[in-house]
Parts: C-alpha cells; structure tokens; sequence
C-alpha cells in the first residue's frame, strides 16, 4: 500500500529522506534538498552577486549534482554569478578519458564553460606515466597532491573568485573519522570548515553540498536522470578511506543522523593554543600555497625527474639524503667525463 | 510464458552492474508457485547471477549498506525492505553509491 508525501501534496511518497526520515514524493523531495542548498549558501555566505565561479566537475554523481543545482539556484534565486566547469585531467586511460565525456555532455547541457587542465600540460607527466615509474603503491599521493594544485592553477587561469567542489556530508563524515584516526589534526581543525583558503594567496574553496547525504544526491541524480560517471579509478582505490566509509555506512544503517552528528562533532572541536598549527606560506619554487618549503608538489615532481619517485613520499630528512647523493653521484660521473675528455 | 512464472525485470546502475557480469538489465521468471520477496530474491541472486565478490554486494541476509534499491522507482525503505512481497513484472533497480565521486 502506498504511503503518502509527508507534505499532504496529495501524491505518493517514493522516497524516505535519511536526513530526516520523511517520506516524500519526487516533487517535494526535489524542493527540500534544493531549498536546503539554498540555506547553505545564504547562511554561510558561500558567494557574492557578481563573482565567478568555478565547479570542479569530475563527470561523477557529486560534481554533477552540484553543477545542475548551483544553476538552477542561480537561476532560480538570481545569484547573478558566473559559473564555469573546471575539470583536471590525471590522464588515466580508461578512466578519466571516459569521465570527461560526461563533464562534457554538463557543459552542452548546463551551457558553462569548461577548461580542461591535464597533469601533461601542467607537471609533464600523466598518471599512466607515473604509474609506469612508480607502481601501484603510493600513485594516490601523486595524484591527490597533484589534484589540490592542478585545481589551484586552472581556477587562477579562469580568474575565478572561488571553486565549488561536491564534497558531500559522507566525505566529510569520512574524513573527520580518519583524521581523528590518524591524529591528524592541523587537518582535523580544516576538514568540516564550508570555506577553506581565501586569503591574499588563495582562491577559496567552498562545499555547498557540506550538508547534503549521498543518498539524497544519489536519488536527486536519479529522478532527475542526470548522466554521471560512476566507475571506480583503475589504479587502487584508497583503501585506507574505504574503511571508514565502510564504517560509516555500518553506522548510519543502525543510526541514520550519524553522518550529521560526525560533523557537527567535527565543527565544535577546539584545539588547545599550545597544538601546533602548520604555518601556510607560498612555495619559493611554484609559488601555490603550501605549508611546507618546497611545496610537495614541487617534491614529487622533482622526484619523477630525478628517477627517485619516493623522494617526497617518506621523511623529508630521508628526501634530502636521496637527493645529496644522487647530486654527489652526478657530480663523480661528471668529473669522469671530464678526464675522459681530456684524452 | 506459463501462469506458474513470476516475471520481473533486474537492473543495476553506478558500478552495481560490476558485480553481476557487466549486464545492466536482466528479465527473470522465477517459480511462481511460491511467494518471493526481496529476501528470497537476494538469495538466489547469490546464488545464480552474483558472479563477482558478493561481499561487495551482500552484508548478512541483506544489502551492503551504501546500495539503494528501488522497486518500481519508488525507495525500498517505504515498502518493507527485504520484507516486500514481489508482484508480476517488478522493476528491482539497485544503485551502488560506493563508486566514484
Ligand atoms: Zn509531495
Ligand atoms: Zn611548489
């Protein structure tokens, strides 16, 4: 027997909203989970009248989300905001080649513009290539160092005020959960924030969907019958983040607000003054935004150039060895090329 | 077609498709002499056409949290979950949310 809309439409119910437990037909569903991104906006003041904006679209179920609903908002509620797509290509065959057909069809459908910014173009390398040097071990370092500044870049080219990522409140559940795990807390302080950077050096980084459940945006996508790219990357997937997911998703079964109560968790968190805090400076070689000199994305590539790809994965003291000796191999073979020449 | 089948349509989208031989979409008959509900329906999908690292697909008698299913678009959690007595051409749809971002 069918269960009626919560919202006494008069229509039927298809689905039960984890976030609160309605049941709700199509229509009203559409209206709360937009009207909900809506008071994220406002309320955290993500964007004012007149900016640019970038989305960072990977041609999945998030970014694709997060496209059509900032469009219709803005349409909607005139936001009188620019929107454009932003994509990074890691140059992985089979996967990214794949998905960017998708953030292509978001660009004919939504009419945004799109840049497209490769790994090739931007480091010189392409995923398929790091793998071939590096293996299959720590190609997720590469590539989410590479990601966070390759994203950086194409939105300073854009002259965008800010990048929208689709960040959703799983991902952020997750990363709360593994940060409190790993003890990392520089990164636990910055994790839940909606806004991230904005200072003079950086552009901002701002999560409209922060408060939004996967399963809703599974479900909007659906019923919307919006085409996105679901297939898992073809280089080993980040197991470390798949346990905590897999945890979550245990827990949110017996408990559904959990995901809410993580992150509200995460929010009210303080630190003591006397915790550490990393100290965010410019790279003296790239000049992005790092916390480190140089910054690790000037490491790992210095690492591929030299052939010594482990260079920024371990200790920095350990890095530094690696590049005094090969410096001190060059030098002897140099000299030997010198006397060779002097015959 | 004889009367003593149950005929329902599978489908499988966002990577759910990965574990059952890369088919989205699949027609059943299923004895209709006995009463199926999605329990029993899980079961001989184990059984028959879960080709693929069923933990990915099945924790205990049900579906992996993370999986949505949906019967005749409307979300199982309103219909009795594994409790659903399926009727003469269901559309099942699982959706995998595990996949990709
Ligand atoms: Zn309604
Ligand atoms: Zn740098």
């Amino acid at each position: 027997m069918p269960i009626n809309c919560k919202s006494s439409c008069g229509k039927k119910a298809v689905l039960k909203r984890p976030k609160t437990g309605d049941a709700l037909c199509k229509e009203c569903f559409f209206a709360a989970f937009e009207a909900e991104i809506h008071h994220t906006i406002i309320s955290s003041n993500l964007f004012r009248r007149g900016e640019k904006v970038a989305v960072a679209a990977s041609g999945g179920k998030d970014s694709t989300v997060l496209a059509h609903v900032l469009k219709l908002l803005n349409e909607t509620h005139d936001y009188g905001l620019e929107l454009v797509l932003l994509s990074i290509d890691e140059g992985i065959t089979g996967y990214r080649d794949d998905s960017l057909e998708t953030v292509k069809q978001n660009r004919d459908d939504y009419q945004m513009a799109l840049k497209i910014l490769s790994y090739e173009e931007l480091y010189g390398w392409t995923m398929d290539r790091i793998v071939a040097q590096i293996g299959r071990s720590n190609n997720c370092t590469f590539c989410g160092v590479f990601r966070r500044q390759a994203l950086d870049r194409g939105a300073k080219q854009l002259g965008v005020d800010s990048i929208a990522t689709g960040h959703n409140a799983d991902d952020i559940a997750e990363t709360v959960l593994m940060n409190i795990l790993r003890g990392d807390t520089a990164r636990l302080r910055r994790c839940t924030d909606i806004k991230t950077g904005g200072g003079d050096d950086t552009i901002p980084r701002v999560k409209p969907l922060k408060y939004s459940y996967e399963k809703e945006i599974v479900m909007y996508a659906h019923y919307k019958k919006l085409v996105y790219f679901s297939t898992e990357c073809v280089f080993a997937p980040n197991a470390y983040r798949g346990h905590a997911r897999a945890f979550l998703k245990d827990l949110e079964k017996v408990r559904p607000s959990v995901i809410m109560d993580i992150i509200h968790s995460g929010e009210q968190l303080r630190f003591k003054d006397s915790v550490k805090k990393p100290v965010r400076g410019v790279c003296a070689r790239c000049g992005f935004v790092s916390s480190q000199q140089p910054c690790k994305a000037c490491v790992l590539l210095e690492g591929l150039n030299r052939g010594l790809p482990k260079l920024g994965i371990g200790k920095k003291s350990k890095g530094d060895r690696m590049i005094a000796n090969q410096d001190r191999e060059i030098a002897l073979r140099e000299r030997a090329n010198l006397v060779k020449n002097d015959f | 077609m004889s009367a003593k089948e149950l005929q329902i349509n599978l489908e499988f989208s966002a990577g759910a498709e990965l574990l059952f031989g890369n088919i989205k979409r699949r027609k059943l008959s299923l004895d209709g002499t006995v009463k199926w509900t999605v329990a029993s329906l899980l079961k001989w999908m184990h059984a028959n056409i879960l080709t693929e690292r069923p933990e990915l697909f099945l924790q205990g008698d049900t579906v992996r949290p993370g999986i949505l299913v949906l019967i005749n678009d409307t979300d199982w959690e309103l219909l009795g979950e594994l409790e659903y007595e399926l009727q003469p051409n269901d559309n099942v749809l699982f959706i995998s949310t595990l996949h990709g971002g």
